[in-house]
């Protein structure tokens, strides 16, 4: 087990180190390195897995830890635990990472730092399992900042681009706001118990009734909660922090389709996911407000987009909502069921529109259209995963998004006072249908609207559309319902006995699954809104019996907000960074006139003088007068003695004979 | 008739030591010098004679006196060789005038 999962954990590590010591020397630059050793990952990763579903288990566990730091009264160890959710995880990261790897040969083929992207990619690959294997908190924001860092490589991985580089900048900058949150409630949980960051430890601890404390009214354990979903806030691209997804689509396409759709956004579900038990109900429900709020939010900018892949960003960040929301109302396996699903349409969806992107050199889909005869593999897939991501019967997102949009129903029969979830939940299903239509309509139908566009484009070559054939397999329904495996390897963990008065008293759909009842008025609703949605967009963007133009005039300021992505970013820009570059400002003018000016450079004086004085002294007493002095009086001495050396053999022999004198007197006396 | 003891021996060899100093020091020929050196070299051999007669009643101190006088010779001998490059070198044997080794 060990020996499995530290090579699918440090085969890609090594084909890392690997490519960014000796990758341009490497045939075909390397590539075959990191495919390889993701492949193999993927592969260990089956089998684990596979394994594991044999076993139909549950419950199944595996757990290993080596000391880290060792004090007498602290100790830090550094362990791996692996249950159904690692291994789940698992699969989905090797398989997607390694159908990006082999798609970006033929993507990346060409570009000048092809070694150093499949090194970043594996790089990423490495974090990203870690981030999935450790067992303790510490750990995983160690890797948690790990995947930040990869991310920031390579949204800015062309980085000569000021667009992507300042995206680049913009994505690691905001995801750390998030992390202080997280990194706070880290700090908070270690405080509070003496140093438990295990996983195991601190949800037996928090049930032990052990973690009390209050603060401003709030129970600490919620604080603590809410401070580490910020963490999942920021790498989950959540409101208000989504800002930096869809500028994270300056990275290659491949990278937006591993990276911020299918792995690394997800971390912020996983860590929801992980940590479920931890969450207090208070903490739950403003994960699930957060969650319903921004699949709504970024729906509805996703409508206006004319950039396909802004489109599916503000797509991404609707669906990690949706899961962020599921967990929240306690839906658990759906909201992790969503992931698993969603990390396959969506990739595949990504990977088609890199595909086209590839195929058409440009990304506004205005001047698209007519590509289905020119791309007919691309086409399909694409056309596969919408289904799935709108939710239409027989394709894995319907499975996963109906249970979400079950377990939301079912908690807002139970707790009609938050009925606002399910509401959101349930405009955001049509809406997506009707967006993801457009693009599919925009790009593939309809008379092609660039001649030079059409004419250029042709399908994509066989190791960018293997990725897209298998993915779009992955994006059936009954992949995930044959047999029920999903649901007998993921169960909802029991909750934790909260303290009485800790824990919302209304909120009772949080234990238990969700009613029948609701599936089926579920299962109807969510196929009209997908239905209408889809309709919808036939009129709008197929048949052009409705013109969006005109429905845009009409509706302008909404059209413009929406446009406008409802000004966040000039709302950030006015409220956070300009202030922060005017403090900046302040501040590097308070050091340079006040620090610098005056208190660094008011020291000249004084330490000028001691330096030309103590280089005085330095000359005359030590130089001169001690040193040279020495030499020049013995100088002088020998001078003199040397006069008595007069070479007159006679005067030597009188002074012979005197000393002979005196001592023959001495010694009479 | 007074006889003639030890003191006597003594005196003589006193006198002779005196002379040889004093014409040691005040001679500026090397030439003298040497002669000077030979008149306190046989005032010791003199001494050693006169105290093994009259003091130790053996043979010593007269064989110590016959090695004085063929150390004498043999430094006679070197100190004439010195004085004889010496000369053959500045035509003068003035010890004024050989005053190269002092610094």
């Amino acid at each position: 087990m060990l020996e499995k999962l530290l090579l699918i954990w440090l085969l890609p590590l090594a084909a890392f180190l690997i490519q960014v010591f000796l990758g341009k020397r490497l045939y075909r630059r390397g590539d075959w390195v990191s495919c390889g050793a993701v492949f193999t990952s993927f592969i260990f990763s089956c089998v684990l897995f596979f394994n594991m579903l044999g076993e139909h288990n549950p419950h199944f566990k595996w757990t290993t830890s080596w000391d880290w730091i060792f004090l007498p009264d602290f100790q830090l160890k550094f362990g791996l635990l692996v249950d159904t959710v690692t291994l789940s995880m698992l699969v989905v990261i090797t398989l997607v990472s390694l159908l990006v790897h082999v798609y970006s040969i033929g993507y990346m083929a060409g570009d000048k730092l092809y070694s150093r992207y499949f090194a970043y990619l594996s790089f990423f690959t490495f974090s990203m399992v870690g981030l999935v294997l450790v067992d303790n908190l510490f750990s995983i924001y160690i890797f948690w900042e790990l995947v930040g860092l990869a991310s920031y490589l390579l949204i800015g991985f062309w980085f000569e681009k000021p667009s992507a580089s300042n995206a680049a900048k913009k994505a690691f900058l905001t995801t750390r706001i998030g992390d202080i949150g997280m990194f706070l409630g880290i700090l908070i949980i270690f405080f509070n118990t003496n140093g438990i960051l295990e996983y195991e430890k601190l949800f037996q601890y928090v049930a032990d009734g052990k973690f009390t404390g209050e603060f401003l009214g709030m129970s600490l354990l919620t604080v603590a909660g809410i401070l580490l979903f910020f963490g999942a806030i920021g790498k989950s691209a959540q409101f208000p922090l989504h800002i930096w997804l869809p500028d994270a689509m300056e990275g290659p396409t491949p990278v937006s389709a591993l990276i911020h759709a299918a792995t690394m956004v997800a971390a912020g579900v996983y860590l929801v996911t992980r940590m479920f038990v931890f969450f207090t109900p208070d903490a739950l429900l403003f994960i699930a407000y957060i969650g319903s709020f921004t699949a709504l939010f970024a729906a509805t900018m996703a409508l206006t987009h004319n950039d396909i892949k802004k489109v599916l960003a503000y797509s991404t960040i609707s669906q990690l909502g949706y899961m962020m929301m599921g967990l929240g109302v306690g839906a658990y396996v759906a909201g992790f069921l969503h992931l698993v699903t969603h990390a396959a349409f969506k990739a595949s969806l990504f990977l088609c529109s890199g595909s086209v992107i590839h195929a058409a050199h440009t990304q506004d889909m205005r001047q698209m259209g007519g590509l289905k005869q020119k791309m007919p593999i691309t086409f399909w897939a694409t056309l596969i995963a919408t289904l799935s991501i709108s939710g239409v019967p027989f394709f894995s997102g319907f499975v996963s998004k109906d249970m979400l949009l079950a377990g939301a129903l079912s908690f807002a029969t139970e707790n009609p006072q938050h009925a606002l979830i399910a509401i959101f939940a349930f405009i955001t299903a049509g809406l997506t249908a009707f967006y993801m239509f457009r693009l599919v309509f925009m790009t593939f139908f309809g008379a092609p609207k660039d001649p030079k566009v059409f004419s250029h484009a042709h399908e994509s070559p066989l190791t960018m559309t293997l990725p897209l054939m298998i993915l779009s397999v992955l994006s059936f329904g009954f992949i995930f319902t044959y047999n029920h495996w999903f649901e007998a390897i993921i169960q909802k963990p029991a909750l934790l006995n909260y303290q009485s008065g800790l824990s919302v008293g209304s909120l009772k759909a949080l234990g238990h699954a969700p009613h029948d009842a609701s599936h089926l008025i579920t299962v109807i609703l969510s196929i009209a809104l997908a239905g209408t949605g889809i309709f919808l967009s036939y009129l709008f963007y197929f048949k052009g019996v409705l013109s969006a133009k005109n429905w845009a005039h009409r509706f302008q300021s909404m059209y413009q907000t929406l446009v406008h992505l409802y000004w966040v970013d000039e709302l950030y820009e006015w409220t956070v960074v300009r202030p922060l570059i005017r403090l900046n400002n302040f501040m590097a003018h308070f050091d340079n006139r006040v620090i610098d000016d005056r208190l660094v450079d008011g020291w000249v004086p004084l330490t000028s003088n001691t330096a030309f004085y103590s280089g005085d002294f330095d000359n005359v007493a030590i130089d001169q007068t001690l040193v040279d002095g020495t030499g020049l009086s013995i100088a002088k001495g020998g001078m003199e003695v040397r006069k008595i050396q007069t070479g007159r053999i006679q005067q030597y022999l009188i002074l012979a004979l005197a000393a002979l004198c005196i001592i023959l007197l001495i010694l009479m006396l | 008739m007074m006889t003639i003891g030890l003191f006597h021996y003594l005196t003589v060899s006193s006198i002779l030591f005196a002379l040889g100093i004093i014409a040691i020091l005040s001679r500026r020929n090397a030439i003298g010098i040497l002669l000077g050196i030979e008149l306190v070299m046989n005032a010791a051999g003199i001494n050693f004679v006169a105290f093994s007669r009259y003091v130790a009643s053996d043979l010593s101190g007269q064989i110590f006196s016959l090695f004085i006088i063929v150390i004498a010779a043999s430094e006679v001998v070197v100190a004439l060789a010195i004085l004889l490059r010496i000369y053959m070198n500045r035509q003068t044997i003035d010890i004024e005038d050989v005053g190269e080794m002092k610094c």
